[in-house]
């Protein structure tokens, strides 16, 4: 009995679908059959290809016969064609494997004597055990494509030296070249340099401007929330407007007002008889109105999340330190300050890591300028990810910025993994039935 | 007695004087730039926040400049957003669903793929993104960013949607169940309607971000007619800044008002979408 399960798995193995024609599937082995033919169609077309694209990166430069220039090997179109085809190897690899498993599983039914299911009832078996499954397919599909080809890519990146002005395709070729990129980064003199200032920047500006928009709005709800104060719900909707506003605009739209010349932030200082500050162009004072524009930008959203909050408290933990003789400062001190911490805890996490990463409010409003002199292509309101734009898009410098990219993601990844797996969500999910 | 009101008269005024200065901050920036919009003249500068005289001249550029396709950039970006809001959304429900409401093998691993992945920044992949659309021929289109928008939804939205399904009752679904109901009918009758707030926290978030994103499709989006709204708008800023600083008023104007209506009004559904991921923490 037992050579059933053995043959409908070794005829799988040999092609697909053949294991669950044998076990009389007709429609599922049919299908199988036109994926493998399709498979074995694109694979050979260019699976030697991709091979040989990832080890090589291409052999051909581009050369110059008879006064015309010959077009080579374009390094990077064959790199990201070689991940695309083994990508796809990878997704032929799953399927042949559930192929296989499938065939071996519908075998053992049939020793048992159980008639194989027929396609609709296997189709209504996944429908109602293998839902999620079914479900996550399509989005897993863009996720792997958009998502996960490209830091692949990325990561590739940083070990080869495509980088301005020596190896650009088409002219020249791309190499690999091991961990060179990342010890240039911390050992030249002048990539360290820039490297290691703008990631004390990042992290001094994340401290504060994390902490200035959580302290801001707490206070902006505790305001609010005081017992007396008439019209809430007006308060709340006036003071939510900056966060209403789209970043792109109101970023720009501030870059207009600390205008150091026009702006009329430095007019209103004249009025009072103050001079103008220049806002944008010091490497100081540029760094003092990042922090203030992003308080007007992250109050607001402080302030929702903590007012929610404050509707959870129960009622009766007030009561009972009133009983206990509490003022209203020790009130706030043992009930509500605790609460609020614990509850918004993980989205303090969250908001620091994304601070690190806030691309738009630096690159809006001050383009990371003033420019510093003996950086590489960083200013001084520059973070990690700004620098990384400029080094990509206008300097084409993209195996140093890969090999940045990766050290911000190892940076925001470790926070948020910590702050993830400590919150309840992730240990008592299944508290709620 | 008296003291005690006499301090709390103290209290409340003083929060009503910052509240107020608060509340001018607020809505300062807003309202120079709707005023800036009105004024004559091209300048940034203006010597009273009221502009002297009112002109409609800035909007009528917008629509009829040659330089500037505003009513064709609008109506690119609506269809963007549209169609990446239907389909984002729908991808976002499906993976929260499947990850709140069932348990299988290798479920936590996928949920902290997911997260780790949504940490990485973005432009690194928006090259691999770029080169791979030039491999499907989707260069300088609009199907390419929603295709690329709508693929990014569950990524970004999947953990709150999640965090919010969670707190429907399973018993609801078991019940359900016991009455004879398939896991679509499930879906689309009890979760569906349930998570109404979520939906429109997605969905708001999903549309608005065609109408903000510059960076990727400045770079997709090569011929003018085919821009977005935030391109076009990015590109008059890096231009012609100082120049033209009345003509972007009005642009901005155009494009901050509806979103900001939209949020203004979702108010409360977006509180609950902000906290419901957040209270469970």
């Amino acid at each position: 009995m037992n050579r059933l399960r053995g043959k409908a798995a070794l005829l799988s193995i040999i092609s697909m679908g053949l294991g669950q024609i044998y076990n009389r599937q007709f429609i599922k082995g049919i299908l199988f059959l036109l994926i493998e033919a399709f498979g074995i169609y694109y694979f050979i077309n260019n699976l030697g290809r991709a091979l040989w694209g990832m080890t090589s990166l291409g052999d051909t430069p581009r050369l110059l016969v008879k006064g015309k220039w010959i077009d080579g090997d374009h390094s990077i179109f064959i790199m990201i064609q070689s991940l695309i085809t083994l990508l796809f190897l990878l997704i032929f690899i799953v399927v042949y494997v559930m192929n296989v498993r499938d065939a071996y599983h519908t075998a053992i039914k049939r020793e048992n004597g159980q008639v194989p299911n027929s396609f609709a009832k296997s189709v209504k078996y996944v429908m109602d055990y293998k839902f999620a499954q079914a479900f996550l397919t399509l989005p897993a599909l863009g996720i792997l494509f958009f998502t996960i080809m490209p830091i692949l890519f990325m990561i590739m990146l940083a070990f080869t030296n495509y980088s301005a002005p020596n190896h650009i395709p088409p002219a020249k070729l791309v190499d690999w070249v091991g961990f060179q990129t990342f010890k240039d980064l911390v050992s030249l003199k002048t990539w360290s340099h820039t490297f290691f200032g703008v990631l004390t920047w990042t992290i001094i500006w994340a401290v504060l401007s994390t902490a200035t928009t959580y302290l801001g709005g707490l206070l902006v709800a505790l305001l609010i929330n005081q017992q007396g104060i008439k019209f809430k719900g007006m308060w709340r909707t006036i003071l939510v407007i900056p966060y209403a506003i789209p970043q792109l605009i109101s970023l720009l739209v501030m870059r207009n007002m600390f205008n150091g010349q026009f702006g009329p932030i430095n007019q209103y200082l004249g009025y009072f008889g103050l001079g103008g500050l220049p806002w944008l162009t010091d490497p100081f004072w540029a760094k003092v109105t990042v922090i203030l524009v992003n308080m007007w930008v992250g109050i607001p959203v402080s302030m929702i999340l903590i007012m929610g909050v404050l509707t959870t408290i129960p009622k009766d933990m007030y009561e009972a330190a009133e009983v206990d003789g509490a003022s209203a400062y020790q009130k706030f001190r043992i009930v509500t300050l605790p609460m609020i911490l614990f509850s918004t805890a993980p989205t303090l996490i969250m908001q620091f890591a994304g601070n690190i990463n806030n691309f738009n409010m630096i690159f809006l409003l001050t383009n990371g300028n003033p420019v510093v002199g003996d950086y590489q292509y960083a200013g001084a309101t520059d973070l990690l990810v700004t620098w990384l734009y400029k080094l990509t898009l206008d300097q084409n410098k993209y195996n140093m910025a890969s090999a940045v990219g990766i050290i911000i993601f190892l940076i925001i990844a470790i926070f948020s993994i910590y702050n993830y797996r400590r919150t309840k969500s992730f240990k008592e999910e299944d508290m709620i039935q | 007695m008296s003291g005690r009101q006499g301090r709390k008269a103290v209290r409340l005024t003083v929060s009503y004087i910052i509240l107020i200065i608060m509340a001018i901050g607020s809505i300062y920036p807003a309202l120079w730039v709707i005023l800036g919009s009105f004024r004559p003249g091209k300048s940034l500068y203006s010597k009273t926040l009221l502009p002297e005289a009112f002109t409609l001249d800035h909007y009528r550029e917008l629509f009829t400049s040659s330089s500037i396709l505003f009513g064709q950039w609008y109506m690119n970006t609506l269809k963007i957003a549209v169609c990446s809001m239907i389909i984002g959304v729908f991808l976002t429900l499906l993976t929260s669903y499947a990850v709140s409401r069932f348990r299988f093998k290798w479920r936590k691993t996928a949920l902290s793929t997911v997260l780790i992945l949504g940490m990485f920044p973005g432009f690194m992949s928006m090259i691999a993104i770029y080169l791979l659309l030039k491999e499907w021929h989707l260069l300088d289109t609009h199907l390419a960013l929603i295709i690329v928008y709508a693929a990014g939804a569950p990524l970004g939205g999947t953990f709150i949607a999640k965090g919010f399904l969670d707190t429907i009752p399973r018993t609801l679904d078991e019940a359900a169940k016991i009455d004879g109901a398939s896991n679509w009918t499930i879906f689309s009758r009890i979760i569906l309607p349930l998570s109404r707030p979520m939906l429109t926290y997605m969905a708001l978030t999903q549309f608005v971000g065609p109408w903000v994103d510059y960076i990727f499709a400045r770079l997709v989006l090569r011929t003018k007619e085919n821009w977005t709204l935030a391109v076009g708008l990015f590109d008059m800023v890096s231009t012609n800044q100082n120049t033209n600083f009345t003509t972007f008023a009005a642009g901005a104007v155009l494009i901050a008002v509806p979103i900001t209506i939209l949020f203004i009004f979702l108010q409360r559904l977006l509180v609950d979408g902000l906290t419901s991921g957040a209270s469970k923490g």
